[in-house]
């Protein structure tokens, strides 16, 4: 197992782009989620305000 | 409409824009000024030895022309958007490609030729050598057209903002890449005196494919951006 | 069919479609991405010149030809809403676009990273390297464009007409580059041409392209999903639908 995170002596490239590829894929995943998240709340915040006005 | 209107109407264009430019001595001249302290800086932060300056002289000229072009762009819609004329010409019967055509032709007597002019006195002062002084007229002559009409089109969509300065250049520079390597490159061969055909020809393939897009692409943009 | 195609020119049927379709998207993605990463560090032999340091190929390589793709979808869905005005096709070109950018650092940085071992240097003006440099500036013009207009309508017209001025010089650009490389570069650098493979390298590659891809589109879905949620909020279909359920 060592040797293959040794990765023949160029872990110090290998793991680091792997790293910030899964890095920069997640970000654009969990950016858009959170996103819709304070989308449909502040929505929700509005509409719910308009009714109780009513 | 017949056709000579116009006819007419481009060479009002080119005239007006022309009396108009004139008028404004210093926004020619700055933009000129400019261009000689970029180059000037350079042995001043480099090296004044003739050496290294004579391999760094077509570049170092040619992104002054450059950056001096994007300084000026500006004022090629920014007048006549803020009096409304701009406006006016997008109501005007004739094809507006054609109009925007004839203030980028303004826009380069005012701005491109003065640099063709001052380029060799800018290349003495870098060493550059004789024989590579027509490499410079004539990728200048070919490519400061190409600055105006594709800087036309960044202009185009930028004249809305309040701060287009900056991002107009984001938009516009990395177009500019093309003309800015063979134009460079011409010279550094014509100094090695090699023959400069090849780039030259790219340059002219250049210039006309910008000839032919800019126009259009700047009046759709400015159509857009006015509405 | 066609009738199926023309629905989704509509932010509702869009939402919907988006949100039935991105989870089934989302889970082959990831397991896309498992097999590709697993054959890529596992299974796919030792280079004889780079050793292991030609696996970082499996990210470099997918980034690099997804930052062109996204910029050509970013091209013709600008033009599409430019002809057409369709609103959906403004979205989808603005939430490609800070994808298409991710692309390209994750391409230049990983490039940079390989580059260190092989080359000995962090960054070498090759001319790949560079066009992929450049076309991150025009992502980043796109952008800046994009949030410098205030009116929505004009600052997707705009972006659009920005994305076809581009199109029409990324092969300008590229090959002045490759022109500008094989002057100023002696052919010393190893041309590692994709089709020099071998086969038990180049599925994994294939199997990381095809994860790039479907990784595009979800979360292209996803981001043009919370970019309707912004501009649909007042409609009525909107508002049933946040009462109603809470999707």
């Amino acid at each position: 197992m060592k040797e293959f995170l040794h990765m023949g002596g160029y872990a110090m490239y290998v793991w680091p782009s792997y790293g910030l590829a899964l890095g920069i894929l997640l970000w654009n995943i969990i950016l858009p989620m959170r996103r819709k998240k304070q989308q449909i709340a502040s929505i929700k915040r509005r509409l719910s305000r308009a009714k109780n006005e009513k | 409409m017949t056709n000579s209107s116009l006819s007419k109407a481009f060479i009002a264009i080119i005239k007006r824009d022309l009396t108009l430019a004139l008028r404004t001595r210093s926004e020619i001249a700055n933009p000129l000024i400019f261009f000689v302290i970029i180059v000037s800086l350079f042995p001043l932060a480099v090296s004044p030895e003739p050496e290294l300056l004579k391999t760094m002289a077509p570049g170092v000229i040619w992104v002054a022309a450059l950056l001096s072009t994007m300084l000026s762009l500006d004022s090629i819609f920014r007048s006549d958007f803020e009096d409304g004329s701009l406006e006016q010409m997008l109501l005007s019967p004739h094809p507006m490609p054609i109009l925007v055509l004839g203030k980028i032709i303004a826009h380069w007597l005012v701005s491109g030729l003065p640099l063709i002019f001052l380029a060799p006195l800018l290349g003495v002062l870098l060493f550059l050598p004789y024989d590579a002084m027509p490499a410079l007229l004539a990728t200048l002559a070919l490519g400061t057209p190409v600055l105006s009409l594709v800087g036309a089109i960044g202009v185009a969509l930028t004249v809305g903002l309040r701060r287009g300065g900056v991002l107009l250049s984001l938009l516009v520079l990395p177009l500019y890449i093309p003309v800015l390597i063979f134009a460079s490159n011409a010279i550094a061969t014509a100094a090695a005196d090699m023959s400069i055909k090849g780039q030259l020809y790219f340059l002219a393939a250049m210039f006309a494919l910008a000839l032919t897009l800019a126009p259009l692409a700047t009046a759709a943009a400015l159509r857009i951006s006015l509405r | 069919m066609w009738s199926f195609f023309h629905r989704l020119a509509s932010p509702k049927h869009f939402y919907l479609f988006a949100n039935r379709i991105i989870p089934w998207l989302g889970w082959s993605t990831l397991i896309t991405f498992i097999i590709g990463t697993y054959l890529g560090l596992f299974v796919a032999p030792t280079d004889y010149q780079q050793g292991e340091s030609y696996r970082i190929i499996y990210i470099h390589v997918p980034a690099a030809w997804m930052s062109m793709f996204v910029y050509m979808i970013m091209a013709i869905a600008g033009g599409i809403g430019l002809i057409w005005k369709m609103k959906m096709a403004d979205i989808i070109a603005s939430s490609a676009a800070p994808l298409g950018a991710a692309f390209t650092i994750l391409a230049l940085i990983t490039g940079s990273l390989w580059g260190k071992p092989m080359w000995g240097t962090w960054w070498i003006w090759d001319a790949r390297l560079t066009s992929e440099l450049i076309l991150l500036f025009l992502y980043l013009g796109f952008i800046a464009l994009q949030s410098a207009i205030e009116d929505r309508r004009t600052a997707a017209n705009a972006c659009a007409i920005l994305a076809l001025v581009g199109v029409v010089n990324i092969p300008i650009i590229h090959y002045s580059v490759e022109w500008w490389n094989t002057l100023h570069q002696g052919p010393t650098v190893t041309r590692f041409g994709k089709s020099a493979m071998a086969t038990s390298m180049l599925i994994p590659l294939l199997t990381m392209f095809l994860a790039f891809k479907l990784y595009f589109g979800t979360t292209l879905l996803m981001r043009a999903r919370v970019e309707i949620l912004e501009r649909e909020r007042d409609t009525t279909w909107m508002k049933k639908m946040i009462m109603g359920s809470d999707k």
